[in-house]
Parts: C-alpha cells; structure tokens; sequence
C-alpha cells in the first residue's frame, strides 16, 4: 500500500527533528521534499540540490517561476540570501567531500548493517542511480524515510538487501509511517514508534532482529 | 573566420553532425539543455548517436525527442526515469544505456576536458552494475575504481550570455554540466539566450573562456512546455 498524505506529512515532520540549525542539507525527491515545510521558521540552513546550487528557498508563487532556477526533481524553487549556483562537477565534490550534513531519501530496501537499495529493481524500472549513490556515501548523516513495507505488504528493513546496493554500510536512521529506527552494531534499534503502531507490528513487520531502545525497557 | 567572432548559424552550429557521432548535451532534465541546437539535429535526420547527456529529459523536453524519434542508439547518462521511452526502448533492445552514477559522469566529462585519462573514485564499488568492467587500484589500503574519460565529437552547450569569442555564463540551475561539457568535445557550440560584443562580460563573470568554444549560435528559446507547468 502507498501512503496517504497524512502519514507523508508525519513523516516528513519528524524527519525535519533531525535537521539542526547550522546544517547543510539534501533532501530527495518525494517524502523528503516535504520536509522544510516542517522545520521550525528560525532553523538556519542551506538546502543544497545536486543540480547545483546551494541555498534553495520556499516554492515561488504560482507564475512567478523561473525555469532555470529548479530543485533536483525539477521544480521550480527560489533561493536564500547567499545562495549560490555551481557546475555538476562541483556540486559532487560538496557531496563527496563530506560537506553534506544530512541527505533525507527514500529507499527501496535498508538491511540492519545500513545497506541502501534505492535506485533499481531488476527486471523492472531501471531509472538509473542519479546522484544517489554520491550522497549515500558522501552525506555525514542519511536519513531514510519510507513506507515500512512494500506495495505487496513485504517488509523493506531486512536482514540483507535483495536488491542492488546503491551503497553499503551507509544508512544512520529510518523513519517509516510506523516506527523510528537507527541502525547500531549491524543492528535496527527502535527508538520511536509513530502513528500508535504497536512494538508486536514493528516486529513483525520488520525481516530482521529489532532491538528494543532503553527507553522502551 | 575570426577568432574575435564566432557568430554561427544554427546550420552551420551542425553541419558536420553525421551519423554515429558522439555528442555531448549539457542539461539536467531539460533545464539548461539548448532547445534550438537540439531541434536544428533533430531535423538533420542524424541517426545511430552516441549521447551524453546527465539524464534521458522528458519525452518532449530537452534531449528527449532524439530519444522518442529513434536518433540514438547509445547513451550515457546517470538517470533515464523521467524519459519512459528511454526506458522502453532499452528493454527492447533498441537503446544501450551506459548508467555512471552522476558526480562520476560529471568528473569524467571533467577529465575528457582536461587532458585527464580517467579519475579513480569510489562511489559505486558496491555495486556490481558500476563495477562491471572496471579496474579496481589499491591506493592508501583502499580500493578505487578506475573510470575513464568522456570525450565527444561535439559538444552543444546551453549558455546565457555568450560574447562573440565565445566566453559564456550561465543561469541558475541551467549551468549543471554545460561547463564541464563545453571543455570535454572536439569542437563545441554554445546555444546562448543573449550575444554581445567581445569585452562586453565581466571578466571576473565569465564561466566558460572562449577558447573551448569554437561556435555561438543565436537561441530560438523554449518551445516546450516544462512538466510542472
């Protein structure tokens, strides 16, 4: 099942917990696109998008767009104070050097050692990996929010990805409609639940050992 | 003709465009392709490309309409799930996809300009698609991929203000990879909104210096409608 917009919203809220003043962010398309509608007003950052620029704001008016001035997804979007505007080349180096503090993506599959499958189910739609994998091994901090099981109900947090990696070992935290959980010594910690779920329904939907948070004990 | 003034037609801009070239486009779905140029080798007819580009567009925006009328036969790009007839046609067998992850497309279309034979990096080494055919080097306890060059017959470069020695700068987003582009091609024409004399740019403003561009063609503008409009 996908999800209704309440619960995109909810997850887009409690994504934004994790973004800090101070902070160079890069959010991906769908859920995380959400996310600035949550962050508090006096949070400072700078959205960067791998299109190449550094510095994106709040979604113009309606036909007051510029077409060259888009988001990765290819929306138009308008920019900050000090924003600035880059060639792809540069864009990666940012990503790849480690300057990204927090990418926020969705995911296809995230095993319990932090794998990430999220650009390519074999024998089905091949997109192709855009600048994911960059931002999965260059961001500081990832951030996966997704559905906690897929359209057919099968669970996405597994205990070994059967999808192709997009890149390994790189996944900090996931939030799904249902739970928050880290990643800690090849292990899913449940640190929240979300939207009354129950800790049996976590489980149970959920490929691998999850080890309850102190704060659940 | 001077080097003082590179002022093309958009005729003369593909002339030498034959079957089986290698092109290079900047753009990132759409934005920042040169929509003229691309029409102008659409009507050409040229068949069998080889095309570089960072996505496959939309089926109506930027590169895509090659794709849709069957001009390429082989492309290289980091994403194609905007264009569903790229994705067709390769499950048909009738396009080749070489998918680069999109830093690693942009470093290599870097070094193909820069007199470089590759880059080693090592985004993707865990995934079997980006490593298939590739060396792997040792280097400091870790492993790195060897990726090559990109280089290109011509490359056709979207550009707001050119001057007539084919300086250029860009807008925005538009500039994605067109700089890394303009320099990695034989011979390369720049598609720019606005073209002013020689010595009319800041220096300090220009992006692209003239001497990698070896024609500037008028832009015609836009004509297709952007998928969030």
């Amino acid at each position: 099942m996908g999800l209704g917009i309440e619960e995109r919203e909810q997850i887009a809220r409690r994504a934004a917990r994790e973004v800090a003043s101070g902070m160079i962010v890069n959010l991906g398309i769908g859920i995380p696109s959400l996310v600035p509608n949550f962050l508090p007003a006096d949070t400072e950052v700078m959205l960067q998008a791998e299109n190449g620029v550094l510095g994106i704001g709040g979604s113009p008016e309606r036909g007051k767009e510029d077409e060259l001035l888009c988001n990765a997804a290819g929306y138009p979007v308008s920019a900050v104070k000090g924003a600035s505007y880059f060639d792809s080349g540069l864009s990666f180096a940012m990503i790849r050097k480690g300057l990204i503090d927090i990418t926020i993506l969705g995911a296809l599959q995230v095993s319990r050692t932090g794998d990430l499958a999220n650009w390519l189910v074999p024998g089905k739609k091949v997109p192709g990996m855009g600048g994911a994998m960059e931002l999965a091994q260059g961001a500081k901090k990832v951030v996966v929010v997704m559905s906690h099981t897929d359209q057919k109900g099968r669970p996405k947090l597994v205990d070994s990805c059967s999808l192709p990696l997009t890149a390994a070992g790189c996944v900090d935290l996931i939030i799904t409609e249902k739970a928050v959980l880290s990643i800690e010594d090849g292990k899913f910690v449940l640190k929240e639940l979300l939207n009354d779920s129950a800790i049996e329904d976590v489980i149970r939907t959920t490929d691998a050992e999850v080890i309850l948070d102190e704060y659940f004990s | 003709m001077s080097i003082f003034n590179k002022t093309v037609d958009l005729d003369a801009a593909i002339a030498d465009v034959h079957d089986e070239s290698v092109l290079m486009f900047g753009g990132f779905g759409g934005v920042g392709s040169p929509p003229s140029l691309i029409e102008a080798i659409l009507e050409s007819g040229v068949k069998e490309l080889t095309v570089i580009c960072n996505d496959a567009g939309f089926p109506e925006i930027g590169i895509g309409p090659l794709i849709v009328h069957k001009r390429v036969k082989r492309l290289i790009a980091s994403h194609i799930g905007s264009n569903p007839v790229a994705g067709k046609q390769m499950t048909d067998g009738m396009l080749e996809v070489e998918f680069s992850p999109q830093g690693t497309l942009a470093e290599r279309i870097r070094a193909g300009g820069a007199g470089l034979g590759g880059i080693l990096t090592d985004i993707g080494i865990d995934n079997k698609t980006v490593c298939e055919n590739k060396d792997t080097v040792m280097l400091d306890g870790r492993p790195y991929l060897i990726e090559k060059a990109l280089k290109a017959d011509f490359a056709f470069v979207s550009a707001h203000v050119a001057d007539e020695f084919g300086n250029l700068t860009y807008d925005k987003t538009a500039r994605n990879m067109n700089p890394l582009m303009a320099a990695a091609a034989k011979r390369t024409f720049a598609e720019a909104v606005t073209i002013v004399p020689t010595g009319e740019l800041d220096s300090e403003h220009i992006v692209t210096p003239g001497v990698f561009v070896e024609g500037v063609v008028q832009s015609e503008g836009v004509k297709w409608k952007w998928a969030w409009e």
